[in-house]
């Protein structure tokens, strides 16, 4: 981005990271420092709480058209994430915590592409990481409760059929995948693909702010007609990764607690 | 205050250096816990129990249903197999009526051909009987009529002369010839 900057002439704002970090709107300094993208993803949390609730309110045997939708994405993720992972038994002790956080991530995800909000709130690492905790903390109770804790570290660090020589190797492979790895690229894939796709979308949109009215010329115009089709590329493109992250999120954490729980891995 | 394009983008680079991306803010943390534990507690406490039961519902509705239905078509299956086994049973009673019948009817022609025969040789047998009894009058009635025709032919011999044979023979035909007649006029 810094190329793209140094570039630019006068006109040209480009989209960078400290979007991310804009001026505080109160409590700046302290704890409760709250800002545009805090707001923004307030804003996020009480729309899907509206949205859900008042679908749930509603929920009649007999659905309505935005119950049937909310029903179908239910559905879908509890048969081909949860059961289809975990199975129906060990799914339904999860299928609350998935579903939810699917639906939490998506809400902070899709605000990216709203018009006016224009960022998504899961660019910020802090979100991410606690949702990935949540998950860790888990997966981690899930497998001590179901092996014991001796047992689940002997389970996780030492599978059997291993050749001696190299247990101890796959043994700290593993201890780092399950204390850290795991943890730490749940959060990091979300965020970083957030704070990419706002970068991309943003550079659409003042590339052909630059191209139409700082800099209109006969080429830059044309140019501008390239970047004019790229917001609604980039935009059609964002809402499916707002999808996409909050589904593989969901299902790696699935995919995660099962390897917690079974029996040999 | 003169801002060249050079100090913005040392700003941004500085601002950026400052803004790890990958390090979270204290109160970034603070502000993802309080949207956090809300959802979660609407999800959890309503959300997902009441469109739970919502989905529970409606299978059980539908598992209803589609019992209920397959006992409707379980009794339709019944009954129908019941009426083709009374529409069995009522064509074979048809059939049996009507072998009966036709064998009612044989029955009655063959009598009714026996009655007539019958009644045939009897009206024969009177009619026979009846010819009989005319000719067996007839034969009454003729032998005294010869009786008498013979008196009267005995008086007339006795009363002519028998002068030869043409005569004699004459007399004989003459009697004959009275005798054909009155037969002819008797028959």
């Amino acid at each position: 981005m810094n190329l793209v900057a140094t570039e630019s002439s006068d006109g040209f704002h480009a989209p960078s990271i400290s979007d991310f970090y804009p001026d505080a709107l109160f409590g700046d300094g302290t704890f409760y420092e709250f800002n545009r993208i805090l707001l923004v993803r307030v804003i996020a949390t009480i729309a899907l709480l509206v949205i859900m609730g008042l679908v749930a309110k509603r929920a009649k045997v007999v659905p309505g058209r935005g119950q049937s939708i909310v029903e179908m994405i239910l559905e879908y993720l509890r048969e081909n994430v949860v059961y289809g992972v975990l199975g129906e038994a060990v799914g339904k002790k999860y299928d609350k915590l998935l579903i939810t956080t699917f639906f939490t991530i998506f809400a902070f995800n899709i605000t990216g592409t709203i018009p006016g909000l224009n960022i998504a709130s899961t660019g910020l690492i802090g979100v991410t990481l606690v949702l990935a905790v949540i998950v860790w903390v888990v997966y981690l109770t899930s497998g001590i409760m179901k092996h014991g804790f001796v047992g689940y570290w002997k389970v996780s660090l030492f599978p059997s059929g291993a050749a001696l020589a190299v247990k101890p190797l796959i043994a700290l492979v593993d201890l780092l995948q399950i204390v850290l790895i795991r943890p730490a690229t749940l959060a990091l894939r979300l965020t970083i693909n957030m704070i990419v796709g706002h970068l991309l979308l943003a550079l659409t949109y003042s590339a052909t702010q630059y191209f139409w009215v700082e800099a209109a010329s006969n080429w830059n115009i044309l140019y501008g007609f390239i970047t004019f089709f790229g917001i609604f590329f980039m935009t059609a493109l964002e809402i499916f990764v707002a999808v996409l992250q909050a589904f593989i999120f969901v299902m790696l954490s699935a995919v995660y607690i099962n390897m917690a729980v079974s029996e040999d891995h | 205050m003169i801002v060249t394009p050079q100090a913005i983008a040392i700003l941004a680079a500085a601002e950026e250096e400052t803004h790890n991306p990958l390090i979270p803010e204290p109160f970034e943390i603070f502000w993802s816990l309080i949207p956090l534990a809300v959802v979660f507690f609407v999800f959890f406490r309503y959300i997902m129990p009441k469109l739970g039961t919502v989905l529970d519902e409606r299978a059980a509705l539908i598992e209803g249903g589609i019992s209920k239905a397959e006992k409707a078509q379980a009794e339709a299956a019944a009954a129908l197999e019941e009426y083709t086994a009374q529409l069995t049973e009522a064509r074979a009673e048809a059939a049996r009526i009507r072998e009966d019948a036709r064998a009612e009817a044989q029955q009655i022609l063959v009598e009714t051909r026996d009655k007539a025969s019958h009644e045939a040789d009897r009206i024969v047998a009177t009619a026979n009987k009846q010819i009989e009894a005319e000719r067996q009058q007839a034969i009454v009635s003729l032998r005294g009529d010869v009786g008498v025709l013979a008196t009267e032919l005995a008086s007339k011999i006795v009363g002519e002369s028998l002068a030869d044979d043409a005569r004699q023979q004459r007399v004989i035909d003459s009697f004959l010839d009275e005798l054909e007649a009155n037969v002819k006029a008797e028959g």
